[in-house]
């Protein structure tokens, strides 16, 4: 019983330190963002091997995403001879929730498990050591870029995400099942709001691109220096990130679309 | 007498429960090589990092440069680290970028240099180190041996006053071992360089030493210049230098009584 009580505490205590270490790590990554931006190809490497790399496996799975959801909205508003707002349906699905979600989860296990693997492989193997000891900060030279490129990237991806998932939709409404075009996209035009629907689906991935980054540098940084902890770390970035982004989708679309 | 470049004072450091230093007085003379031995796990490494401020001690004093590390910020700790040269057990180098960006990458951090310039002063380091004709290679490529010399040149590339080899002779051949060894010693006295050589190899280090420190358990057990301490008939000293399996630093790692702990049966 009381082996049972110390554990408990050992582990809230554990989780209220990574906690806490997880702030200050944020905080680091802040106060180094100017020394960053006076240096835009630290970033412009990153924003490649983040963003770019993550491309292939967006359009791919956007434009199937967008085939199944072209597939499916069809079925359920042929019924209703609501078949003409095919486009609607298909366009908000992706620019509120589909885009940002996918994109972050796809983003999580493409980018956010490579960038911690490569940042806890280069603690495990005295890289960051031998920065710190060049008095180069590790964190202003490494973890930031990544950070920042993170933050650009998820909303790119996204928004590319749900335009090759409506293309997807019309491939799929128009092309096959003989949705009339004009309606497609003129229905679409009319009902999908730029500030509530388009704005509002940016600032989710905005938010998950930050959160994204931040669980995986972290994880990254914080992982047991050896190749049990990466593995370990690398697993942890996507669950945590995939909940996280679950978890924030509701929190946000509560906000944004529950009154 | 000139100032030490390193002073350290009655230093205590612990890693949670487990004393690594209790108590530790040590000075390192300008323009010498001073060696610190022993065995593994003493906190060799551990002291390196302790002078250049990476980790912070419990307690004592700890002077680089007349400047008191444990007080240091974080500004003032990297100007401090940009005199200083680290060579890391295991090299250290980034494995990303090949051989000539490894040995360039503190030039180009910490000055605005133009790339000719830059490309001469690596290639000397490399040469100085034998190692030009690597300048392509990737780390990856490297013999344990290459990427140590890499990790030298590096290290000396912005002319540091001192340099502090955490064990560079553990796990190389004797050739490599040979070269690492004159390659040490002429840096040293070439560049007018402080170098600390952290080690176990006896005869190698006390070949190029000038002074020798003996750590073990916490504290440092005797030091002096090596031919005194090789003669020296202290019990401890002739353990680690013969190479001893039992004797004032037991064989046994600290454990509950044996009997105890095999009677405890299945719980562990
Ligand atoms: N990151 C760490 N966390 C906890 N203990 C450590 C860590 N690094 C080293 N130690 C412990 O500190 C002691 C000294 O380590 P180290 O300085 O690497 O010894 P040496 O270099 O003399 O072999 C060892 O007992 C080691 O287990
Ligand atoms: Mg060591």
């Amino acid at each position: 019983m009381l082996d049972a009580l110390q554990k408990l505490g050992r582990v809230t205590l554990g989780f209220f330190q990574r906690l806490g270490r997880g702030h200050l790590f944020l905080l680091q990554i802040f106060t180094t963002i100017p020394g960053v931006l006076i240096r835009p190809r630290l970033i412009l490497t990153q924003l490649y091997t983040v963003g770019v790399l993550t491309l292939l496996i967006i359009l791919v799975s956007g434009l199937f995403v967008g085939l199944v959801l072209g597939l499916q909205g069809y079925n359920t508003l042929v019924d209703f001879g609501a078949e003409d707002s095919l486009g609607v349906m298909v366009a908000l699905s992706l620019v509120r929730e589909l885009g940002p979600v996918v994109a972050a989860l796809l983003f999580a296990g493409r980018a956010g498990s490579a960038l911690t693997a490569e940042i806890g492989l280069m603690k495990a193997t005295e890289q960051l050591s031998g920065m710190e000891m060049m008095a180069v900060d590790p964190v202003q030279r490494v973890v930031t870029p990544r950070f920042l490129a993170s933050f650009i990237s998820l909303p790119l991806l996204a928004a590319i995400f749900s335009a090759i998932g409506i293309y997807g939709g019309y491939l799929v409404g128009v092309g096959l099942l003989g949705v009339d075009d004009g309606a497609f996209w003129g229905q679409m035009q009319d009902k999908v709001d730029l500030q509530g629907d388009v704005y509002n689906g940016i600032i989710k991935s905005i938010v998950f691109g930050f959160v994204a980054g931040w669980i995986a540098l972290f994880e990254g940084y914080d992982a047991v220096p050896t190749a049990a902890g990466v593995s370990r770390a690398t697993t942890r970035t996507v669950v945590h990130t995939s909940l996280a982004v679950l978890g924030l989708d509701f929190v946000l679309t509560a906000l944004m679309f529950g009154d | 007498m000139t100032e030490p470049v390193v002073q350290i004072r009655d230093l205590h450091f612990a890693r949670g429960e487990r004393m690594i230093f209790d108590g530790i007085d040590l000075d390192i003379e300008p323009d010498g090589v001073t060696a610190i031995m022993g065995p593994s796990g003493t906190g060799k490494t551990t002291l390196l990092k302790l002078i250049g401020g990476q980790l912070r001690p419990q307690s004592g004093s700890i002077r680089v440069y007349g400047e008191e590390v444990t007080g240091l910020s974080r500004h003032g700790l990297f100007e401090l680290r940009k005199k200083m040269g680290m060579l890391f057990q295991s090299g250290a180098l980034l494995t990303d970028i090949n051989v000539f960006e490894n040995v360039a990458y503190p030039i180009r951090e910490h000055t605005r240099l133009p790339d000719a310039l830059i490309r001469d002063l690596v290639l000397m380091k490399l040469q100085a180190v034998g190692l030009r004709g690597a300048s392509a290679m990737m780390p990856s490529e490297l013999s344990g041996g290459m990427a140590r010399r890499v990790a030298l040149a590096r290290a000396i590339a912005l002319d540091p006053m001192m340099v502090m080899y955490d064990e560079p002779f553990t796990g190389q051949d004797p050739i490599s071992k040979g070269i690492l060894v004159k390659l040490i010693r002429e840096l040293n006295d070439a560049l007018g360089l402080t170098s600390i050589v952290v080690s176990h190899d006896v005869l190698e280090t006390a070949a190029i030493a000038d002074y020798v420190y003996l750590l073990s358990q916490g504290k440092v057990i005797e030091h002096g210049k090596p031919e005194a301490l090789l003669a020296s008939d202290s019990e401890w000293a002739r353990q680690f230098l013969d190479g001893k399996a039992d004797g004032p630093v037991a064989f046994h790692y600290p454990a509950a009584d044996f009997r105890d702990d095999l009677l405890r049966g299945g719980r562990a």
